[in-house]
């Protein structure tokens, strides 16, 4: 069986390591604070600027002037600190955030990524994205490997415009783990049940 | 000195022409100058640049712009809420100029801090860099981005006292401090004025100096996204 999404947010989590500054994009990537292994203690960030995201609010406690970079409501930790957007992203591109754990439309065998713009579909922006590629130390992507019509969406190069150039270090799919190496990609990992093959014959870009 | 006004008309009284370009605070709609941006929809002041990371939604925020047709142009990093917004753009009514979020919070701070440019790798091998000056520092490649400095900043804090520092309350900081530097004068809207002296110096989170012109009063802070788990 290969992983469903919360496989894949489980997965994810063990990219965590004890003392890292994390940033998690929207969508599965969200789902990978629910997964954090015992004993790992991490610190997410928002771009919006926080430090130390809690869980969702209680009805309650719910604050208009709290929320994450989904603009969804959400708490603070007794770790928390809050800063302006600048001071923000001045720790995302200045290399203070360990792991960034992304979405995708595409990425490709040289860790080329496209996650925010479809061409002749409504683009409502980048926001964070490309600062957040550009900027922080190691960039894990979590998507379904192929589109809903089976087509991969690990290709030998994207074609959708990009949001970094040579930014990804590891893919996540429902099929397994692929590392970018500079000889194209390699399986470090296959979910249950799927064989090398699956994973090859899934993916268009050159597995290695 | 007098900074404290007593509406937001008031406060804006001699500093809106038509053209101009504004820069506000905000992400979303959280912490945005509400009040500022109903006076501005009031006064009627026509083919604005407006650089904001959002655009509001339909009938808050920036939104009420839109819907007037004050706006000519956004620079934004993100505008999915808006579905005017979206309508105008399609039809061509509305410039919008894309900038990646962080780039655009530095435009604003450097714009502010007398900073007329800065090299950041953000945007390289993307449309972003497309005829931007590219260097290369230590084996890596930077693109070129303009400080901005706006005709008018508006902002959204929590507290001020009567010489204009101000204090912001949890994620509603945001775009507010990198925003009223950026502008030759800032307006700043809060939820209450409080007698200088009774701030703490070192909470302050914006001195004064950056701002102009004051005004209190009450806030709806609309929320996008109600999320909640079982109490």
């Amino acid at each position: 069986m290969p992983w469903d999404r919360n496989d894949m947010a489980a997965r994810a989590a063990k990219e965590l390591e004890d003392g890292m500054y994390v940033n998690l994009g929207i969508g599965i990537p969200t789902l990978v604070a629910n997964y954090v292994p015992e004993g790992i203690d991490v610190t997410l960030q928002s771009e919006n600027g926080m430090l130390g995201i809690g869980p969702f609010p209680t009805e309650d406690e719910i604050d208009p002037d709290l929320i994450n970079a989904g603009k969804q409501t959400v708490t603070e930790m007794d770790r928390t600190a809050y800063f302006d957007s600048a001071q923000s992203f001045a720790m995302i591109r200045g290399g203070k955030i360990a792991l960034a754990i992304l979405g995708a439309m595409e990425v490709d065998e040289k860790g080329d990524l496209a996650n925010w713009m479809i061409p002749g579909k409504l683009v409502k922006g980048m926001g964070g994205a490309m600062d957040l590629v550009a900027g922080v130390g190691r960039v894990v992507v979590v998507m379904d490997h192929t589109n809903k019509h089976g087509v991969s969406k690990v290709l030998k190069e994207c074609t959708l415009p990009l949001t970094g150039k040579g930014v990804v270090d590891r893919i996540i799919t429902n099929l397994g783990v692929l590392d970018v190496t500079h000889r194209g990609l390699h399986i470090a990992e296959l979910a249950p049940g799927v064989s090398r093959e699956d994973m090859i014959a899934a993916t268009e870009a050159t597995v290695v | 000195m007098k900074k404290v006004y007593d509406s937001a008309a008031d406060a804006l009284d001699g500093l809106l022409d038509d053209g101009m370009l504004i820069a506000s605070g905000g992400f979303g709609l959280c912490g945005i100058p509400e009040m500022l941006i109903a006076a501005i929809r009031d006064a009627g002041t026509k083919n604005l640049s407006i650089v904001s990371n959002n655009a509001g939604v339909d009938d808050f925020g920036l939104g009420l712009l839109l819907q007037t047709r004050q706006v000519k142009k956004m620079i934004s990093s993100y505008v999915g809420e808006n579905a005017e917004f979206m309508r105008q753009f399609l039809s061509g009514e509305l410039e919008l100029e894309f900038n990646p979020q962080g780039t655009l919070a530095e435009r604003m701070r450097a714009g502010g801090a007398g900073i007329p440019g800065f090299y950041t790798r953000t945007g390289v091998g993307t449309v972003i860099a497309d005829g931007k000056e590219h260097k290369d520092f230590d084996d890596e490649t930077y693109i070129l981005e303009r400080g901005i400095v706006a005709d008018l900043s508006i902002v959204k804090a929590w507290k001020a006292d009567e010489t204009g520092n101000l204090m912001f309350r949890k994620t509603a900081r945001n775009f507010n401090p990198p925003a009223a530097t950026c502008g030759k004068v800032c307006v700043a809207e809060v939820e209450e004025i409080v007698p200088t002296g009774s701030m703490d110096p070192d909470k302050i989170h914006l001195p004064g100096i950056y701002v102009h012109r004051l005004i209190q009063g009450a806030h709806e802070k609309r929320i996008e996204q109600r999320t909640t788990r079982a109490a």
